[in-house]
């Protein structure tokens, strides 16, 4: 366990919490402008990352706004032949979603390879999105932490470091994006749709978690008063024969050490199509562009997948204690490929 | 918020003098009286306090009472068959096997395992294992809490 109890001050009930209010929201243009105009009020979604965190004193909220009744638990398809996963269907009812089994198998077995029984059945697709790092740091609020409080700086980059960033971290911040599912709808170029004061917009998953640069207080691009109400997943033909591969510490329940997404579509030898992305490597889920582009139109064969493994992970800058994972990301592409191409 | 309802085991129940922040957990153990699911790591990673909300597993020291008003709830106390003493086929066998030592995880594993039985009767020893993963005992090294779940699974079959 990350933290044993005694060592934590005993609370009753979350007397210990700083008091907030709670409110149940039932309208989306209402809860949307209630958290406008309410600082320090929070969405609430799930709660699996969120309560414990109010537990740990990282978020400390004065107000709670449930959008769980408000967001969508359906799953539908869109006119494009993909699917809408609304922002409040439950991991483990996405996990056993037939045609996600069958269309987008990656996802369930993302989906299934994250958490507990008992948090998939509590955790949202919205929420899955928002959760923070697991940065041992992050979640200590006796020490400093650049992304939790500002200005204060990153012991983990000449600390504990072992299981963080390898790519696109930065001197303020050398975090992972924690979400299984969302490294497998990165590789099938999912879309997130918002609501906001403005009214509502489309988000590239791609691009909607941020590299951590000088504000990595900031996981993504979502702004105050926008809230996720569906997540599109676009028709993709190769996303039929793909998978996850999860390397943890053990079997399960952990974090990623590392993790692939990956879709494979191979004709005659050759790759007519690829998708890739990559967990537990940067600040956010890893679409590796440069492995895909090496791959397009070459053989499908163990040499091509270790070049273009290669050519990716070139760009990795490893910290002192870390190393190990630009040869674990190799080999776990690599093995995923093969295995994709049998 | 004073007061609001909840109904667990199938009960209406007020909570009053409660404020929002309270959750589920804490409600059910130290305002309802009904202390079989268990407070041990209150981050959702042990599983001790495991109860059913509107037909699901989850880890009820994550749920905030607030939020689980008009659910249905149902503690390790109602999944007991009728009187006082009897066991369901999953406590009997967790009994048989000696599946118990310091008992702290078992309410919480005895509503995983129902959970699991009720969704999928005749599960392979992996998929037992992958489902009993959010409920951690420090003391059977599982051992006899898989043989439990064999036998009441088989127990279950032979019913049928």
């Amino acid at each position: 366990m990350r933290r044993v109890s005694e060592h934590r001050r005993r609370h009753r009930g979350g007397v210990a919490l700083k008091p907030f209010r709670y409110e149940r929201a039932y309208d989306e243009r209402a809860a949307i402008a209630t958290l406008a105009a309410t600082p320090g009020a929070k969405f609430l979604g799930g709660g699996t990352n969120l309560v414990d965190l109010m537990r740990l004193g990282v978020e400390t909220p004065d107000l709670l706004v449930d959008v769980r009744r408000l967001a969508s638990d359906r799953i539908d398809e869109t006119d494009a032949g993909g699917l809408r996963i609304g922002a409040g269907v439950r991991n483990s009812d996405l996990a056993a979603d037939a045609r996600v089994r069958t269309r987008y198998p990656a996802l369930a077995e993302a989906l299934l390879a994250g958490a507990s029984g008992q948090l998939r059945n509590l955790a949202t697709t919205g929420g899955n999105l928002l959760q923070r790092t697991r940065c041992a740091y992050f979640q200590d609020v006796t020490t400093p932490c650049n992304k939790r409080d500002p200005g204060t700086g990153c012991p983990a980059r000449d600390g504990e470091h072992r299981n963080l960033a390898i790519i696109g971290h930065s001197e303020h911040c050398v975090a992972t994006h924690p979400s299984d599912m969302a490294v497998a709808l990165v590789a099938f170029e999912a879309i997130v749709r918002v609501v906001g004061l403005g009214g509502g917009r489309e988000i590239p998953l791609v691009d909607f978690h941020r590299l951590p640069g000088d504000t990595p207080q900031r996981d993504t691009v979502l702004e105050r008063d926008e809230l996720i109400v569906a997540v599109d997943v676009p028709a993709l033909t190769v996303a039929v024969n793909s998978t996850y591969r999860k390397v943890r510490e053990r079997a399960s329940f952990a974090f990623a050490l590392v993790s692939v997404a990956a879709a494979l579509d191979v004709v005659d030898g050759e790759i007519r199509d690829v998708r890739i992305a990559f967990g537990g490597l940067a600040h956010k889920p890893w679409r590796a562009h440069v492995a895909e582009a090496a791959l397009r139109g070459s053989a499908a064969d163990t040499d091509a997948f270790r070049r273009a493994a290669d050519a990716e992970l070139a760009q990795a800058e490893p910290l002192r204690d870390n190393g190990y994972k630009v040869e674990l990301a190799r080999n776990t592409l690599v093995r995923t490929l093969q295995e994709l191409a049998e | 918020m004073n007061a609001y309802p909840l109904r667990v085991n199938g009960v209406e129940h007020d909570v009053v003098d409660a404020w929002d922040g309270e959750n589920l957990l804490y409600v059910l153990r130290e305002r309802l009286g009904l202390p079989a699911a268990k407070a041990a790591c209150e981050q959702g990673e042990c599983g001790s306090c495991s109860v059913m909300v509107d037909g699901r597993l989850v880890c009820a020291c994550l749920v905030l009472a607030s939020s689980a008003i008009d659910a249905d709830i149902v503690t390790p106390e109602g999944i007991q068959p009728s009187a006082h003493g009897e066991l369901t086929p999953v406590q009997d066998a967790f009994v048989s096997e000696g599946a118990v030592q310091c008992g702290f995880c078992t309410p919480g594993l005895v509503m995983a395992v129902h959970d699991l039985l009720n969704r999928e009767p005749a599960p392979s020893d992996l998929a037992v294992r992958e489902a009993l993963s959010g409920n951690l005992c420090r003391c059977t090294g599982y051992g006899r809490v898989l043989a439990a779940v064999n036998r009441a699974a088989h127990a279950a079959a032979a019913a049928r």
